[in-house]
């Protein structure tokens, strides 16, 4: 990191080879390849982890690689500027920008935050004008900034939106008005404002270059004819994912067109269908040969289920977390899937249907059990810990997990890391907050210090139930490959803290709420938070003067923080993040740089 | 025990300390220490999630302001906001019952029943024997009802007289609109299979 400052970006690239013969006293130079040689074979680097590290080798490859590199991923937008950015990378066509704090998610960031689009697309439209493809995770974007988007680069053709904010279907009119070479589309989970289904019509009559459109989680009814008269134009069209007001017999009529689909979101599952039509739907399924990957679902009538049964072979990612199915229902859809590789679902399956996943379901790799009812105190609803016992028995192959559930035991999660050592990502979910093992009623230290123990290769967790300070010491001490950690109402002193900032040497993102570390522990990771993209901390016991010392100590990290309402001294919220754009200047008045 | 010691020392007690009650109960008492400051971000959040989301009734019934049996506190568990506002359109609708009317020839007034309080035709049937005094026979796809003057019928979507028994239950849950027991010669009209 100390090196890229070191590094001039304005340093002109000379193509003319002739300069290093000429020089050959430059010896400062290691490769002694003409710049295209270099250029062409850095073109092959795609990840941005591995270019990263060649930019840092010296100032000719430095300079290779930011003419080389097409696509930039920036993990966190306040970490560098636009001018910055351009400034380097001459040529980007694709771009990925994250922006809020992932805990604003689940409404711990106020609105109005920051992580404002338009500044960067006034800059890329200036110095990216042939820019194809947009990637944004909690951004705040507004509806003339997609209408910017769409009028600024001719050659746009993916635009993708998750978890954003500010705008509404008027934007994404805009979008599908001008972009003409559009290819994808797809819009996930924002907080918008859902005017009317009206945007889709807005598509041309001759537009046909559409490969993949995700309108799933938008409420808003679009106009059938239109979305069957896209689908049947747009040949190419590999990944199709409807919202509700999609019935049973539209989706049979979008099939028949659509055979070629490769990834599938259907509407509501729910209406009555004569028993003719039933068949034509398993029909179209049935010809959809290429289809892989199914999701959607939506209230999903178990008497329509065996329609999908014909497509269910070739299946590799079934996604039923807005399925409310019964144990007994899921139990029969799954027994057609044993190719699956990735399941998501609702815990309204039970034990029981986690346990037809174990015998069904031999090469699954990820599962995601999702709570039907997260706020309702009733135990008896839900998973426990038999069921991800039984996955992991019949799923050797796990490495991703999330799981919410009610109940967990230490000597559970330690059998089911023996079973699935590989696990890369666990996110454990025990409901209630500070929860004990039910059966000894011990703390849940053993469970996750089976989890770092056993699985070497971790680089997610995501911990809870009633947790001491002996969790976060197994952490420190094991997991060496955590680049990711989420914790909430755990630990029991600055300790705990203290030690995963000491270990973890590859740590990269710490989020924590409602925990008893205070400054101590904050400013225990003084030399850490430069190697790390960020540090959240909200309700813990962290205080303003804490946080002045971390921001005088450490210049080129922005402390950020949002008081507490009543006491001035308390912090409620800190974000600490390295960023080589200095503090940001659009920051709202409850939130306080130091 | 550890607890008691930690106790002194730590400021966040409640939500670490070790109870041998059963999860889920004090749990008003529990989350005070921790949340009291969370809860007051709740209210302008829940405010501006209802703007956001104006056909979904279900807000208030989120809303920490409400008389809930339990606090909840804010962001948890962590769902995102987009999947918990499905599942709660799904609470509201499961929880505001599936009332239909039902008719008895001869009667002088109607009653009403929750169809959503049925697992399936046995028990529904059992109901209306009893709200109405009367049995209602054996079901067979060829006979209908055998064994008695009544036969149990209702009114699908499209506004026809169908017998009560023929289809899977949830197709009869979504397309039943109104219940009509039928008595005596008519009953035996639509009993009986052409």
């Amino acid at each position: 990191m100390n090196q890229l400052w070191k590094m001039d970006p304005n340093i002109k690239k000379t193509k003319n080879s002739a300069d290093s013969a000429n020089y050959p006293e430059a010896i400062q130079s290691p490769s002694q390849f003409p710049d295209e040689v270099l250029e062409k074979v850095l073109s092959m680097l795609h990840s941005h982890k591995d270019r990263s590290s060649v930019s840092l080798v010296c100032k000719d490859w430095y300079n290779a690689e930011r003419w080389s590199r097409t696509k930039i991923f920036i993990g966190n937008c306040y970490s560098v500027s636009p001018e910055i950015v351009a400034r380097r990378f001459p040529r980007i066509k694709s771009v990925t920008l994250k922006g809020k704090p992932r805990f604003s998610d689940f409404n711990l960031v106020p609105q109005n935050w920051g992580a404002n689009i338009h500044d960067w697309l006034v800059m890329f439209a200036k110095v990216y004008p042939l820019l194809e493809e947009l990637r944004l995770k909690r951004m705040t974007v507004s509806d003339e900034s997609l209408e910017f988007l769409a009028m600024s680069f001719p050659g746009f053709k993916a635009l993708s939106l998750l978890s954003c904010d500010g705008f509404s279907t008027d934007g994404l009119k805009s979008i599908a008005t001008h972009c003409k070479k559009l290819t994808e589309l797809d819009i996930q989970e924002n907080g918008i404002d859902d005017v009317s289904g009206s945007w889709l019509s807005a598509f041309p009559d001759n537009f046909t270059s559409l490969e993949i459109l995700n309108f799933a989680s938008l409420n808003s009814e679009v106009s059938f004819d239109a979305l069957e008269r896209l689908v049947s134009r747009c040949k190419s069209l590999k990944v199709l994912k409807v919202n509700k007001g999609i019935g049973l017999d539209q989706l049979q009529r979008l099939l028949v067109r659509a055979p070629q689909l490769m990834e599938l979101g259907t509407g509501s599952f729910q209406q009555e269908l004569m028993f003719r039509h039933c068949m034509e739907l398993e029909n179209a399924f049935r010809n959809c040969k290429n289809l892989q990957i199914l999701a959607g679902l939506w209230d999903a009538s178990y008497v329509y289920l065996h329609v999908l049964y014909p497509a269910c072979s070739s299946l590799t990612f079934l996604n039923l977390s807005y399925a409310t199915l019964r144990s007994d229902e899921f139990t029969k859809l799954i027994a057609h899937c044993p190719n699956l590789r990735c399941l998501w679902v609702l815990d309204t399956v039970e034990d029981k249907g986690l346990e037809a996943v174990g015998s069904c379901c031999p090469l699954l790799e990820e599962i995601r059990v999702f709570p039907a009812h997260p706020f309702d105190q009733d135990i008896n609803h839900g998973v426990t810990e038999s069921g991800f016992l039984a996955v992991s028995h019949g799923c050797r192959k796990l490495h991703y997990v999330l799981y919410f559930c009610q109940q967990m035991t230490n000597a559970a999660v330690a059998t089911i890391v023996q079973n699935c050592p590989d696990f890369t990502h666990f996110r454990l979910c025990i409901m209630n907050p500070g929860q004990p093992d039910y059966l000894t009623d011990e703390p849940m230290d053993e469970a996750f210090g089976a989890v770092v123990k056993t699985c070497t290769k971790l680089q997610r967790l995501a911990v809870s139930g009633l947790l001491t300070d002996l969790t976060f010491e197994y952490i420190g001490k094991y997991a060496k490959n955590l680049e990711t950690l989420s914790v909430a109402f755990a630990g029991r002193s600055d300790w705990g803290m203290q030690c995963v900032l000491g270990g973890c040497p590859k740590l990269r993102k710490l989020e924590i709420r409602d925990c008893p570390f205070g400054n101590a522990a904050l400013l225990s990771g003084l030399k850490k938070y430069e190697s790390m993209r960020s540090l959240w901390m909200s309700a813990c016991n962290v205080t303003m003067n804490g946080c002045r010392l971390l921001a005088k100590e450490m210049p080129r990290l922005n402390v950020e923080v949002m008081k507490d309402e009543e006491d001035d001294s308390h912090v409620d919220k800190v974000y600490v993040y390295r960023s080589v754009a200095g503090p940001r200047r659009d920051a709202p008045p409850f939130v306080l740089t130091l | 025990m550890e607890s008691i010691v930690a106790h002194e020392n730590d400021l966040n007690l409640k939500a670490t300390e070790l109870r041998l009650g059963l999860p889920g109960t004090d749990e008003s008492e529990k989350e005070s220490a921790s949340c009291t400051k969370n809860n007051k971000r709740s209210l302008p959040e829940c405010a501006e999630e209802s703007a956001k989301n104006d056909d979904l009734d279900a807000q208030h019934g989120d809303c920490e302001a409400a008389p809930a049996a339990k606090a909840q506190i804010v962001g948890w568990p962590p769902v995102r906001s987009y999947r918990k506002n499905s599942l709660q359109q799904k609470k509201a609708e499961a929880e505001t019952g599936f009332y239909v009317k039902v008719s008895m020839d001869g009667a002088p007034y109607l009653r009403k029943i929750d169809l959503k309080v049925y697992k399936g035709y046995p028990e529904l049937l059992k109901a209306l024997e009893y709200m109405f005094k009367l049995t209602i026979g054996e079901y067979s796809e060829r006979e209908g009802y055998r064994g008695s003057e009544y036969a149990p019928a209702y009114e699908d979507k499209d506004g026809d007289l169908m017998l009560v028994g023929d289809v899977p239950w949830e197709m009869f849950m979504s397309s039943c609109k109104k219940l009509r027991i039928m008595k005596g010669s008519e009953a035996r009209g639509l009993g009986c299979g052409v």
